[in-house]
């Protein structure tokens, strides 16, 4: 027995082997390999980018893209150029929605976790302020938690993170109560295993998957989220490279420079979408009875 | 039945309560509403204990939330900071306009969606059904304050067949109710192919076939009346959404409607007026939800127990 998992397991790892599976996972090549470009773009935006965001080419203001190989996206009212604001708006998207994301994510989690596996009153308690914030626009969240601690982008973060947790405590608490009266939990109960330790070593890894197709699922809208605040001013300061200010900027000069606001518009679209189908790939991937589910 | 209605109203309050407590206490753990409300000509230390007095800050905490609510009730905020009017007549003047921009967006995706979800199923795997499909995801995809300024590039700057803002006609409507409409429409488009596709298979429709029927007879008289009912629903439970989004919306195309005055009142630290807007913002959504949960039940009795 022993001797033929060892066989398999060297095996599973012959090229071979790796490269059908690959094959039989149909990867989504083009929103991964998108994504990827853009992280990229996000971590090394000081290397790949032609100027530096701020750099002002008084020179060559307003100027159409396409037009010179100095800007070749053109330029914004001050000179700057547009392709290095767009590839440092990919580094402060990446800034802005991944530590609220993690927070969300962690919050939700333990949330989850321990709603599900105390049941009773901290159940009822903890799953009523879950729907307490389910039940509510995010972006009236966001707007409350502007108003009152003002506008910037830590407030922005806090905002996120406020608004998703909810989710992930939902789901997370749903695939609790499917396993928690299973017999490998009993049997640790029956051990005298600590609760602790029973959440952490059993429940959880069995809620990563769950986990994992949720964070796909949800990154698409926390960058919409967020790009609609910095839009409404509620984010980053005017001026800041974010995709979202930038469109914002766009807007006022519509008619003269048409390419402030198309370009950083696009590059939303495309992310999101590129989030969209990967989560949906791994949806399917990972469990295909969350396939029907939200 | 009666208690899952039951049930689902005591939610509801009580997600408002939670949402109200948050509102009054955001206000006064975040600095001193008194000193905010001052008006500026008035700093006497006299001036600034008769506005305490007036806004009941003298009072204790629990007695503040009793008489916040007592007033949230009637729509009552107090006065707004800066034109010093009552918060109740702002709201009245301002629901209409977003009542009807999300319903006329509502009505838009379902008008849209509906006709190309049955066309992506009668026409499956076509370049209708292609298309479709992208169409819906972009929609789903695309921020809608960035497809609200590219339409008014399109059609106001370039083209100029429709007015960019204001509210003064119908023609005003297009362009916002567009753009709240594109966002929903992967849901109706998907909803409407796939419940098709179902009827479409199912063993009355192909009898109706059998007989002779035309297949213009058969979608259109057959299979599109039970291809609406979870349409149908999907739109009540997206119309909260709407609400939601009109936000962003209203603040593109100028419509004076609630998310605009909330947003005036956010950017403008105008507490009574924020406070007044999301209240009545989270009711409508609120109230909305358990509209559409109930009405689902009823459509629906499977689920119902």
């Amino acid at each position: 027995m022993a001797s033929d998992n060892a066989i398999l397991v060297a095996d599973d790892r012959t090229p071979a082997s790796l490269r059908r599976k690959i094959q039989e996972a149909r990867l989504p090549w083009i929103p991964l390999a998108i994504l990827a470009i853009i992280l990229f773009c996000a971590i090394f935006a000081n290397l790949v980018s032609p100027h530096d965001p701020g750099e002002k080419d008084v020179f060559n203001k307003l100027q159409p893209p396409f037009q010179s190989a100095e800007h070749i996206l053109g330029t914004d009212r001050l000179g700057k150029d547009m392709l290095s604001r767009l590839i440092y708006g990919a580094r402060t998207m990446l800034q802005v929605t991944a530590p609220s994301m993690v927070v969300a994510i962690l919050a939700g989690t333990v949330v989850g976790l321990v709603s599900g596996y105390s049941g009773r009153w901290v159940d009822s308690v903890l799953m009523r302020i879950t729907d307490a914030v389910l039940g509510f626009p995010s972006i009236l969240v966001a707007l409350l938690i502007v108003t009152y601690l003002g506008t910037g982008v830590w407030n922005v973060m806090i905002a996120i993170a406020a608004t998703q947790w909810a989710r992930f405590a939902r789901m997370i608490r749903g695939e609790v109560l499917a396993i928690r009266d299973r017999d490998f939990v009993v049997l640790a109960q029956i051990y005298g295993v600590s609760s602790g330790m029973i959440v952490w070593r059993h429940l959880f890894p069995n809620v990563i998957n769950t986990l994992m197709v949720l964070t796909s699922v949800s990154v698409g809208q926390v960058i919409l989220l967020e790009a609609s605040l910095s839009f409404l001013g509620l984010g980053l300061r005017p001026g800041d490279p974010a995709w979202g200010i930038l469109v914002a900027e766009g807007r006022e000069f519509l008619t003269q420079a048409w390419w402030i606001a198309l370009f950083p518009g696009i590059l939303i679209t495309v992310v999101v979408m590129a989030f969209n189908f990967f989560g949906d790939w791994l949806r399917d991937y990972l469990d295909p009875r969350l396939r029907r589910a939200g | 039945m009666w208690q899952f209605i039951g049930i689902r109203v005591l939610q509801g309050i009580f997600t408002l309560l939670v949402i109200s407590l948050l509102v009054f206490l955001a206000t006064r753990l975040t600095g001193d509403p008194a000193l905010v409300l001052l008006p500026p000509e008035a700093s006497s230390k006299a001036d600034y204990e008769r506005v305490r007095k007036q806004l009941g800050l003298d009072k204790s905490l629990p007695e503040q939330y009793i008489i916040f609510l007592r007033g949230a009730v009637k729509g009552d905020f107090g006065l707004s900071i800066r034109d010093r009017r009552p918060t109740r007549d702002l709201l009245l003047e301002r629901l209409p306009a977003t009542l009807q921009l999300a319903l006329a967006g509502m009505a838009l995706a379902v008008v849209i969606g509906v006709p190309l979800g049955i066309l992506s199923a009668v026409k499956r795997d076509s370049i209708f059904d292609k298309g479709g499909k992208l169409f819906a995801v972009l929609g789903m995809a695309a921020p809608q304050f960035w497809v609200a300024i590219m339409l008014i590039l399109l059609f106001g700057a370039i083209l100029k067949l429709l007015p960019t803002y204001g509210r003064e006609g119908p023609e005003n409507f297009i362009l916002p109710s567009f753009v709240l409409a594109w966002s929903i429409m992967a849901g109706i488009m998907r909803l409407g192919r796939s419940s098709m596709l179902e009827v479409l298979d199912s063993d009355y429709v192909r009898f109706a076939r059998i007989k002779g029927l035309k297949d213009g007879m058969v979608v259109w008289k057959h299979a599109l009346r039970n291809a609406l009912i979870p349409i149908l629903t999907f739109s009540g439970i997206s119309l909260a959404g709407l609400l939601n989004g009109a936000i962003v919306v209203e603040q593109v195309f100028a419509w004076p409607g609630l998310g605009r005055l909330m947003l005036d009142g956010v950017l403008q630290r105008n507490f009574p007026v924020v406070q007044a807007a999301v209240m009545a913002s989270a009711f409508f959504y609120i109230l909305t939800a358990l509209i559409v949960d109930i009405l689902y039940v009823y459509a629906d009795p499977r689920i119902r127990h």
